[in-house]
């Protein structure tokens, strides 16, 4: 429909009407899919972002409607200050599981990446690549997730990207993340830290995310209780750095690989050793159980909720204390020393009673968990 | 977890661990072969050698199913997914074993060969109920324990007249290949590979019983103790070995009276001897040929046997000669007498199968024992104390 | 044993995980009973008397040097 104005002859001109956009259809969440026209840049994609990721995004940034956000940066000296950046990929696979999705882990991933460095997240950029004839109604249980876990953490997400890939070259959906922050003065924390007498500390039970996501394939098809762990840590990163300043050398998530990964990618980093107590590490019984059941060992499977942090000896009480005040760190534990060791073996006290090394894993053991 | 938790207890442990030194005599040395990779990987796991002492050694024997499979029958299963088309079905271990041509079944799945994980032979009936256009051909390796599962699927297939499914048989038998192991000429020497016994496998007794192993506790003259495969049990059944040998007894014992009992578990067996019968020779990796030491399908059930239904050839394929699987399944060297262990050879990078599977000697001693290679330091004690002058 | 099933399967319970085996290789296994589960068919069961018995020779306490 077209509006004119209308030109009377002679006599007073009548108030403008109102342009009437074209009437689109909105979008049908319940029963639509992503089609190619969604990746194509045109009305369709326009509708999508707008009716679907903006609508759970919103905020000024993205209100502007540009191809990049304007960000400020909270004052700080030039000379010391430093930003981080972080990015991740997210092809997790099945996309729901318990206790999350694949939405709600790309921005605890990426806050987490920024906090382990010590800095405070500010920013997040979220590009997704979907597959044609993904349900909408999927993507928007994860977008909508995304969104309250980018609001509870206090990160909106500033600017983003879709494209639709054909049916069969993706799986639903993958979503990539890049987060900013800054680094306060004085705080250097790095794998490279570690020093022979430090405590590693660890906030909580291991396990428990690689658990969840097991659970939901079909080809292994056991019940239970165990929902994933995935939490953004920036906070309880704060507090420990609040608590005891420079005492807090190196901080780690350990999430693919779990925590047998991370200890080694530490030890090499710093060229340490590290002695574990078995005994000390928390693991939920039932993830005990379905490791069991599996041929796993809890070391090596994901987790998207806890950290590991190698501290100071004399700051590691208070630390623990800290650590274990906060909602996400209250199974906190001790769980061993860092040594000197010219070959960097993780070495495990088992409760058993023997010794054995606690080496990177090898191979693909569980494939697609992150 | 009830009957697992109680059967690792530490304090235990160090009580049996005592009574094992106590009791070995100072004056010899006592070499027990443990022969299943559940027994390989809780000893490595659990750091059961620290609890021994020092005169009393284990020797890893080939109990691992993937170490003892030879590269031409991997082959065989690369084959039937990269030229034939079939969806090929098989464990996990069995994925990485390197075999010809820089080949393995992960690499020849990411040149487009359909290679499926499973975990069951039942897993492989459905991936064929659910791709009726396709063949499947699930890759059947294993001891006495995963034999039946297999007999299981075979039937169930005739049952419901599954036409696409297949099975590439490489089930081998374990009283063959300690037979195989007591006549090698290593150790028929005096003096060699002095084996004083053996801790028989404990899965595999469960099926097949603890009577089978009266054979050689009476014609070779060594003990035998079934044990279960938690670490205590691993203990228990080593200190019952130290005890026959200074009593010069040569007896089958049975620790894991829990689940095994002499005449192990008829129905399973019955199962089996339906469904398949001995093959006269196998080629065992590191071993040589076996007589009657594998099984293949019986005439009624050969409409399920992928080697007839694919006209399969099996060719003979040597191992890399710096490769040191053979004497280490054979209880003759270790894997740190291998040249190429732990450095061209590693579980990122296998070159022989020892050291794929976890249960393998290499790969065992590689993820939970090598630190006892060499020298750690220990941490130096950071200085608290005020120095007085 | 929690729970039987059709077709030669039963639902086992390790530790809070719940998980369908195949019960087709053991005969009259009954609910509350345990068995040893390997490659997703149990294979035998565990006898209480034994397992106990077991556990009591391990802590022997009258061992002469």
């Amino acid at each position: 429909m077209r509006t004119d104005i209308d030109q009377a002859a002679g006599g007073e001109a009548p108030a403008p009407r109102p342009v009437k956009k074209n009437y689109i259809r909105p979008l049908d969440i319940r029963r639509g899919r992503i089609d190619m026209g969604h990746g194509a840049g045109g009305k369709a994609a326009a509708q999508l972002i707008e009716e679907l990721f903006l609508a759970a995004f919103d905020n000024p940034f993205l209100r502007q409607g540009d191809d990049g956000a304007v960000l400020a940066l909270p004052a700080f000296d030039p000379a010391e200050g430093r930003l981080v950046m972080a990015t991740d990929g997210h092809v997790v696979s099945p996309l729901f599981f318990p206790g999350g999705n694949v939405g709600c882990l790309a921005v605890h991933g990426t806050v987490n990446d920024v906090a382990m460095m010590g800095a405070r997240p500010l920013y997040l950029s979220a590009s997704f690549i979907i597959e044609e004839g993904f349900p909408l109604a999927d993507l928007q249980r994860i977008v909508t997730s995304m969104a309250a876990a980018a609001r509870e953490a206090g990160v909106p997400v500033v600017t983003g990207d879709t494209k639709v890939v054909e049916q069969g070259k993706g799986d639903g959906v993958f979503i990539s993340t890049t987060g900013v922050g800054v680094l306060p003065a004085g705080v250097h924390i790095s794998g490279r830290h570690a020093r022979p007498g430090d405590v590693l500390l660890l906030s909580g039970t291991i396990g428990d995310h690689g658990v969840a996501v097991l659970s939901q394939r079909e080809s292994l098809a056991f019940e239970t209780a165990i929902e994933s762990d995935t939490a953004a840590l920036h906070t309880l990163v704060a507090a420990m750095l609040e608590a005891a300043p420079g005492a807090v050398r190196v901080l780690r998530d350990p999430t693919r690989g779990g925590l047998a990964t991370t200890l080694n990618e530490v030890a090499r980093q710093s060229g340490v050793g590290m002695l574990l107590r078995e005994a000390d590490i928390p693991v939920r019984p039932q993830v005990d159980a379905a490791c069991e059941l599996l041929g796993l060992d809890p070391l090596y499977v994901a987790n998207e909720g806890k950290l590991i942090a190698v501290v100071a000896p004399e700051a590691a009480e208070a630390l623990l204390a800290t650590m274990r005040a906060h909602p996400l760190g209250a199974d906190a534990a001790r769980i061993g020393e860092v040594t000197a060791d010219p070959h960097h073996f993780v070495q495990m006290a088992t409760r058993f009673g023997g010794r054995r090394v606690v080496d990177w894993l090898s191979g693909e053991q569980l494939p697609r968990i992150c | 977890m009830k009957y697992i938790d109680e059967f690792r207890d530490g304090d235990l442990a160090r009580q049996i661990g005592a009574r094992i030194a106590d009791e070995a005599r100072p004056d010899r040395r006592y070499s027990f072969m443990e022969f299943c990779g559940g027994h390989t990987h809780a000893i490595s796991r659990y750091g059961v050698l620290e609890l021994l002492p020092s005169n009393v050694r284990m020797v890893h024997g080939p109990g691992c199913p993937v170490c003892v499979l030879p590269i031409g029958r991997i082959d065989l299963a690369i084959r039937l997914a990269l030229e034939r088309g079939a969806i090929v079905c098989t464990y996990g271990d069995t994925m990485r074993v390197p075999a010809s041509d820089g080949l393995s079944l992960i690499k020849a799945k990411a040149r487009g060969g359909d290679i499926r994980m499973v975990y069951s032979a039942a897993d492989a009936l459905a991936v064929a109920r659910a791709h009726p256009e396709r063949e499947v051909v699930f890759f059947a390796i294993g001891f006495e324990t995963t034999t039946p599962p297999t007999a299981l699927a075979i039937r169930q297939a005739q049952h419901e007249g599954l036409g696409n499914f297949s099975v590439l048989c490489c089930h081998v038998l374990t009283p063959s290949a300690i037979t195989h192991i007591l006549e090698s000429p290593e150790v028929r020497q005096l003096g060699t590979v002095p084996i004083d016994g053996f801790i028989g496998p404990a899965h595999v007794s469960i099926v097949i019983g603890s009577s089978p192993y009266e054979h050689f506790a009476e014609e070779y003259r060594k003990p035998v103790v079934i044990a279960g495969f938690e670490p205590l049990d691993v203990m228990q059944a080593i200190l019952m070995l130290v005890r026959q040998v200074n009593d010069g007894r040569a007896h089958v014992e049975n620790e894991f009276t829990r689940a095994v009992t002499p005449e192990g578990n008829r129905k399973a067996q019955a199962l089996v001897s339906a469904v398949f019968e001995l093959r006269p020779s196998f080629e065992w990796r590191g071993l040589g040929e076996v007589p009657y030491s594998a099984l293949k399908i019986r005439e009624a059930f050969a409409d399920f046997d992928a080697e007839r239904r694919f006209a399969l050839d099996y060719r003979s394929v040597p191992d890399n000669k710096a490769c040191e699987c053979g004497a280490i399944l054979r209880g003759v060297k270790r894997p740190t007498d291998c040249k190429i262990f732990g450095t061209v050879c590693t579980p990122e990078n296998p070159v022989g199968s020892c050291m794929v599977s976890s249960e393998g000697a290499c790969a065992a001693h590689y993820t939970y024992g090598r630190f006892r290679d060499i020298p750690v330091v220990a941490a130096p004690v950071p200085a608290t104390e005020e120095v007085t002058p | 044993m929690v729970e039987l099933r059709p077709n030669d399967q039963a639902l086992v319970n390790l530790g809070g995980i719940r998980k369908e085996v195949s019960i087709g290789l053991v005969d009259g296994v009954q609910l509350g009973d345990y068995v040893i589960v390997h490659v997703g068919h149990a294979i035998g069961t565990v006898d209480p008397e034994e397992a106990r018995r077991t556990l009591a020779l391990f802590a022997e306490m009258d061992h002469t040097p």
